[in-house]
């Protein structure tokens, strides 16, 4: 059996049970790093060695009968998380070198709770993006269809768990960022409560969105790491001070006498008909299950996508101020004669790529004076009318369902010159961003083509234990055929 | 025409907290460079800010102290620009919505008060520095300053000449120095103020067109460069010309503004509400907690110096120039219960001394209990006023009690007529010349006498009973 297809709580049974060790785990895992990487292309930077040797270290400690919840099991972390010692380059050229002096709380947790890390994953750069295509370093592909993207900006997490590379990982979210990768590659990605994970030592991309969650071949690995990951952190003052919940408590509940939100405003024209085939037939699974299945209305989702476009820009172009070749990261020198702002403009020319100066720009021009009533001030208020839509919905439903999004994973270099286009793939995920919302994505099915569709489930603020609930009761009790990539 | 000048000041003080405002680096000036920063002060990526509430308690301390409206929901804002000592590429700042707004601070020049309005108190990180090289054309940066907190005090336009704007300065200074919430140290930048000033014809309601003067690094400076400004935009209005809105440096060594950029050049900031950072929000009680740690204030100090000790106005002035100062004076006072001479003591002897040696009260050897110790041997005749001075001298040098300096040099004040009496009988008989000359009329010669009595009693003669007895010995 190849322990790289198994589940985080799968190895735990086993490790416990000592039938396998973390060593034999995670030489599994990079045997299957060696057959597949090369096609797949899921890491920027690989930990092979660090990894082999914490497995060694783990294994001494198991045997001590010293077991913590991730006790030698590989994970795999995207690359806008920093970790001591290990480049960090959230796939940008501009960082391409550089090593940060300290942890990201997540690691930090994840560490402490055992874990091994297996590497940096790949993603958009700065996570600015929908395919991963924008990475400096490479292009991932979609492990179901290696001429396909596997979405992004997580797209190197979302891969490597579908294609066993790791037996889960954690990505990013700011517009979709974990849950339309997770759709795409058949994984299970959970966005948290905007506060409910820290940001610290997560490399910003727009700060009122940005969320850590984790990608997971099945929904309890979800709450295992949802268990380690959530919580206050004095050092992320956005990060909430409510108690969090045993997550694995609200696995195999049942979702009998629920009310399933379905908003109309989500069932657009230019949705993939087998995309909106997997979801008619998620609806009726789920009303199998016990739950009805009610029409909301979310008035403000056309406005979604504009009003992202101009605060996470805006937000971005002032985040992405401090790569100016001062302290660390990419610096061109200045030729003869040349002065600072030539230094400056040189870096940052050379370091950023065509879809970051993009946002860049975007974002500088919405906040400048005389832009900033009109554009930013606009769409922050458009957020509260967008928020207020869920809460009132959410009188009416104990969860909302979409899908992922509109369809499944498209061919490399297809919206690549087309911005918004590549902009509407995350037409179905923005809007829990802009809420602050959890939104999780489930597989629910896949195309002829053999390609993931993603049932995406959203909740009020701090209830991703009942998002755990529904997508465990679906995943459950589904009889949708689960596959496996074949690469 | 006759112009008048409009004067608004921009102050920045650093804040005495023991760490920085948003990470737990130290605040210590004049570390080895770069020693005193972390991930977060260097503006790592990843990293996030952490307010630190003293910064907000120091700043409500300023706003009651300067009768400003405290908004009880406050938050911070970024400004955007690009300069390699800003490791962000923003700072981060109050902006729409400051901790603090509508004060005023009471000033008096020449004899004249008036109330200075105060618009804002914003909280903010400092920058870092950057240090050049002449040698080489590299510049180095100094991050120690990088998040060091700030409060920006900005006032309204009501100055309306140098002399006004210069006390306001001072009495800001003062306010921030009694709260003990800045060391006030301008050479070292914790206070640092930048000017607004422009010119409008006498009577004239509407403001002219403004520079903005930056760079001035003492109080003399402010004033120096407003009076440049002054007369560099008079002559422009009087020449049929225009005054550019811009930043002008003020160069010490030259004595004169330079144009630094024009509103052309001017940034564009960007300001917008930082994402990283949750609204401050201040309560009433917390307010009410901070005003009960309110020391008295240098205005409400000399308002009751002049009305319990009973001095007068400029004394109570210089004795409340800074806190320990007024302690010192309070504690002399308490003890020897002369005002009116403490005071004379402190401004003149004690004052005099350290101001040469450029040293600080709570630095005088001479403490309260020594001082009002030798007063009070003035004041029981035990020494003259003449002696003390000697004395003080020797306290100052020594740091020993007056009573055991009398002692040693045998400086007790003769009060004893038989001893004053032969002695003035001596110097009679050795001047018979200069007595003839003043029995012949020659009044001045008195003092002549006084002082050979003195001379013969080595000082200590006690001057009112030579003066008495000098009479009565001459007219016999």
């Amino acid at each position: 059996m190849e322990l790289s297809r198994l589940t985080i709580h799968e190895l735990q049974e086993m490790i416990k049970k000592g039938e396998t060790t973390s060593s034999d785990i995670v030489e599994s895992v990079f045997k299957r790093i060696d057959a597949v990487e090369d096609k797949v292309r899921s890491y920027i930077t690989l930990l092979r060695d660090s990894a082999l040797e914490e497995a060694q270290q783990a294994d001494r400690e198991i045997k001590k009968g010293n077991i913590k919840t991730l006790s030698g099991i590989p994970i795999a972390v995207k690359d806008i998380m920093c970790t001591r010692g290990v480049r960090t380059t959230c796939g940008s050229r501009i960082l391409h070198n550089y090593v940060p002096p300290y942890d990201s709380t997540v690691v930090m947790k994840l560490r402490e709770a055992g874990a091994i890390f297996v590497g940096k994953a790949n993603m958009d750069e700065f996570a600015m993006g929908s395919s991963t295509e924008t990475s400096y370093f490479e292009i991932t592909k979609n492990p179901w269809d290696l001429e396909r993207i596997p979405g992004g900006s997580s797209g190197g997490s979302a891969a490597a768990v579908a294609a066993d590379e790791c037996i889960a990982s954690l990505g990013s979210d700011t517009g979709g960022s974990i849950r339309q990768p997770a759709a795409l590659c058949g994984v299970v990605g959970l966005k948290p409560t905007y506060g409910r994970v820290s940001r610290f030592g997560l490399i910003a991309f727009a700060s009122s969105l940005d969320q850590i969650g984790p990608f997971t071949k099945d929904v309890e690995d979800c709450a295992i790491l949802m268990n380690l990951i959530a919580g206050h952190d004095p050092m992320d003052s956005t990060s909430v001070p409510t108690s969090v919940p045993d997550y694995r408590e609200y696995l195999s509940r049942g979702i009998a006498g629920w009310t399933v939100g379905i908003p109309k405003e989500y069932f657009i024209e230019g949705i993939d008909p087998e995309v909106s085939g997997a979801i008619e037939k998620a609806i009726k699974e789920i009303e199998g299950l016990g739950a009805k299945c009610i029409e909301v209305s979310l008035p403000h989702t056309d406005y979604c996508v504009a009003a992202y476009y101009i605060v996470a820009p805006a937000e971005a172009s002032s985040n992405l101020a401090r790569y100016d070749g001062v302290r660390y990261g990419l610096r061109s020198e200045s030729g003869e004669g040349e002065d600072l702002l030539e230094m400056y403009k040189r870096t940052r020319s050379e370091g950023f790529g065509a879809e970051v100066k993009r946002r860049i720009m975007i974002g500088t021009y919405a906040l400048s004076s005389g832009y900033y009533d009109a554009y930013y001030k606009k769409a922050s208020q458009v957020r509260t009318l967008i928020k207020r839509d869920f809460e009132e919905s959410f009188k009416k439903c104990d969860v909302i369902l979409t899908p992922t999004t509109p369809t499944p994973a498209f061919k490399i270099g297809e919206k690549t010159d087309d911005p918004l286009q590549m902009y509407l793939s995350d037409i179905f995920t923005l809007s829990a961003n802009l809420a602050g919302i959890p939104g999780i994505s489930v597989p629910c099915g896949y195309t002829k083509a053999g390609l993931p569709i993603g049932l995406q489930l959203l909740a009020g603020h701090f209830e991703e234990g009942k998002l755990i609930q529904i997508a465990s009761a679906y995943e459950k009790h589904s009889k949708t055929e689960k596959r496996r990539p074949e690469i | 025409m006759e112009y008048e000048p409009v004067i608004g000041l921009e102050v920045h003080a650093q804040l005495l907290t023991e760490t920085k405002i948003f990470c737990s680096c130290s605040t210590k000036f004049g570390a080895a460079p770069n020693s005193h920063t972390c991930p977060i002060c260097l503006g790592m990526p990843g990293v996030l800010p952490v307010m630190n509430r003293k910064v907000v308690e120091y700043t409500i301390k300023m706003a009651l102290a300067t009768h400003c409206r405290i908004n009880g929901e406050n938050s911070f804002a970024r400004k955007n620009y690009f300069y390699p000592d800003l490791p962000k590429g923003y700072q981060i700042s109050q902006y729409a919505y400051p901790l603090a707004e509508d004060g005023y601070v009471d000033v008096e020049t020449n004899g004249e008060k008036k109330r200075i309005g105060i618009t804002r108190i914003h909280m903010e990180e400092d920058a870092g520095k950057l240090v050049h090289d002449e040698n080489s054309p590299s510049s180095y940066v100094n991050l120690n300053r990088a998040g060091v907190p700030l409060i920006e005090i900005v006032s309204e336009p009501d100055m309306r000449n140098t002399e006004e704007a210069a006390d306001y300065l001072r009495r800001l200074h003062e306010i921030l120095v009694y709260l003990e919430i800045c060391d006030g140290n301008m050479e070292e930048g914790s206070f640092r103020c930048d000017a607004n000033i422009s010119l409008r014809p006498k009577g004239e309601d509407k403001f002219g067109t403004r520079a903005e003067l930056k760079n001035m690094n003492s109080f003399r400076n402010v004033q120096r460069a407003l009076e440049y400004e002054i007369k560099r935009q008079q002559y422009i209005l009087e020449s049929g010309g225009e005054v550019v809105q811009e930043t002008r440096l003020w160069d010490d060594s030259q004595g004169v503004t330079h144009s630094m950029r024009g509103k052309e050049e001017a940034h564009d900031y960007r300001y917008f509400p930082d994402p990283d950072l949750i609204p401050i929000v201040i309560s009433g009680e917390w307010i009410e907690k901070v005003r009960e740690t309110l020391p008295e204030l240098p205005l409400a100090k000399r308002e009751r110096f002049v009305r319990e000790y009973d001095i007068p106005p400029y004394d109570a002035g210089v004795l409340t120039a800074s806190r320990n100062l007024a302690d010192y004076y309070e504690e002399t006072v308490r003890l020897c219960g002369r005002p009116k001479i403490a005071s004379n003591w402190v401004m003149g002897d004690v004052l005099g001394h350290l101001n040469e040696e450029k040293r600080e009260i709570k630095d005088c050897t001479v403490r309260p209990p020594a001082l009002a110790e030798m007063i009070k041997l003035i004041e029981d005749g035990t020494i003259s006023g003449k002696i003390a001075k000697e004395v003080f001298e020797d306290m100052y040098k020594s740091g020993r009690s007056p009573k055991e300096i009398i002692e040693e040099k045998g400086l007790v004040q003769i009060t004893d007529e038989d001893t004053l009496q032969k002695a003035i009988e001596e110097v009679l008989e050795a001047s018979p010349s200069q007595v003839e000359q003043y029995k012949g009329g020659k009044d001045k010669l008195f003092g002549y006498f006084v002082g050979q009595v003195m001379k013969a009693t080595r000082g200590k003669a006690n001057p009112k009973l030579v003066n008495e007895l000098l009479k009565k010995m001459l007219a016999d």
